[in-house]
């Protein structure tokens, strides 16, 4: 993939991010902060679909455009060619990985397996 | 014959009559010997209009021959003595001591540069760089017909480009930047620039192909916009604002 479409990719999600995780704090609003941190009621926000919904995508959003900062930082870090591939599929791997873990805990907090 | 030699040392030296001096420190480092550098103090009788390149070349005329330094023009046409002055990267011939404003003057070789010895650094990287973004303008008819006139432009095309045409390749702006520091294989903000001024050129074609070229895991996209290479030009050149420009047409918002 060219950089500059990594680049856009990377600004796109900085900028979805900060509108989600601002309609995500605004939420926590709505009850006194130590009551929204109460078991019952985050699993009340996983079983509710749009608000699940919402907190896959600022995972999504901030796994991708984490990892694809900590690539950005790695690289200017140090240079080679093997280096390089490995800090790339690295940090796929891990932004994969973070999705999948955090997808997990959605889900099966949503189907009520937790 | 007499007047010619008198001409060539009025040109080459600073009059040791001087009623002030300065604390010249130059750095001394020579790969092929040193294990790390170290600092030689001179002191140089200096006036009001003296360069810091003049005290150097007095340095080499009265105390030591074996400093080394690049200089060519004398008048900030060349690019060649680029060197860090008091911290700062600076054309050494374009930099008064009496604008520095301190009674010690530190040389030391550019900053993101291989020295090659004492204050003479490696210039291939900055070059190479400047060639692999194909300076020079590109038209499919590259052979002119002999009715064909010159390719006109308006003032205001001129304008879009006509400052980054100013640079004289002397390496301070990749000397200042924080990213050259830590990325060796950054195209660095002289290239980067020169690729804008030939985008921003109505005349040329090769836009897509240059673009292709700074669009790389180590191109125009590492630019922190420290804005640091835009604040040492000698030129008045503002790198800085042509990579800003150069990303919009990656963006999509210029075309």
């Amino acid at each position: 993939m060219r950089e500059s479409t990594i680049m856009k990719i990377h600004y796109g999600t900085a900028l979805a991010a900060v509108a989600l995780v601002a309609v995500h704090i605004l939420m926590r609003l709505t009850m006194n902060f130590a009551e929204s941190l109460e078991y019952e009621n985050v699993l009340a926000n996983y079983k509710f679909i749009p608000y699940a919904a919402m907190l896959e995508l600022i995972l999504i959003l901030l796994s991708v455009h984490g990892f694809n900062g900590l690539r950005v930082i790695l690289l200017e870090l140090k240079q080679g060619r093997m280096y390089e591939k490995a800090v790339s599929y690295g940090c796929l791997a891990g932004m994969i990985g973070l999705i999948a873990y955090g997808s997990r805990t959605i889900i099966m907090t949503n189907m009520g397996m937790v | 014959m007499a007047q010619v030699s008198s001409i060539a040392n009025e040109q080459t030296s600073t009059p040791l009559s001087s009623s002030t001096s300065i604390t010249l420190r130059i750095s001394r480092f020579n790969p092929e010997h040193d294990e790390s550098s170290g600092f030689m103090e001179f002191s140089v009788p200096v006036q009001k209009w003296t360069t810091v390149l003049e005290a150097i070349l007095e340095v080499k005329k009265h105390f030591d021959h074996s400093v080394a330094v690049r200089y060519s023009c004398r008048q900030a046409t060349c690019g060649s003595c680029g060197m860090i002055i008091n911290g700062k990267p600076r054309l050494a011939c374009f930099t008064k001591i009496s604008e520095l404003n301190s009674n010690v003057v530190t040389v030391e070789p550019m900053n993101n540069f291989p020295v090659i010895r004492d204050l003479a650094v490696k210039f291939e990287k900055l070059f190479d760089s400047h060639q692999k973004i194909k300076p020079f303008l590109i038209r499919d008819d590259t052979e002119l017909e002999s009715d064909e006139k010159e390719f006109l432009q308006s003032p205001e095309e001129v304008e879009q480009y006509i400052q980054f045409a100013n640079c004289i390749k002397c390496g301070l702006c990749n000397s200042a930047c924080p990213t050259m520091a830590t990325d060796s294989s950054f195209v660095g903000p002289q290239a980067l620039a020169q690729a804008y001024r030939y985008v921003a050129d109505t005349r040329d074609k090769g836009k897509d192909s240059r673009l292709k070229i700074i669009d790389d895991s180590h191109g125009i996209w590492r630019c922190h916009f420290a804005g640091s290479c835009s604040q040492v030009c000698p030129k008045g050149v503002d790198p800085a604002m042509g990579i800003q420009l150069l990303r919009g047409y990656l963006l999509g918002f210029r075309s």
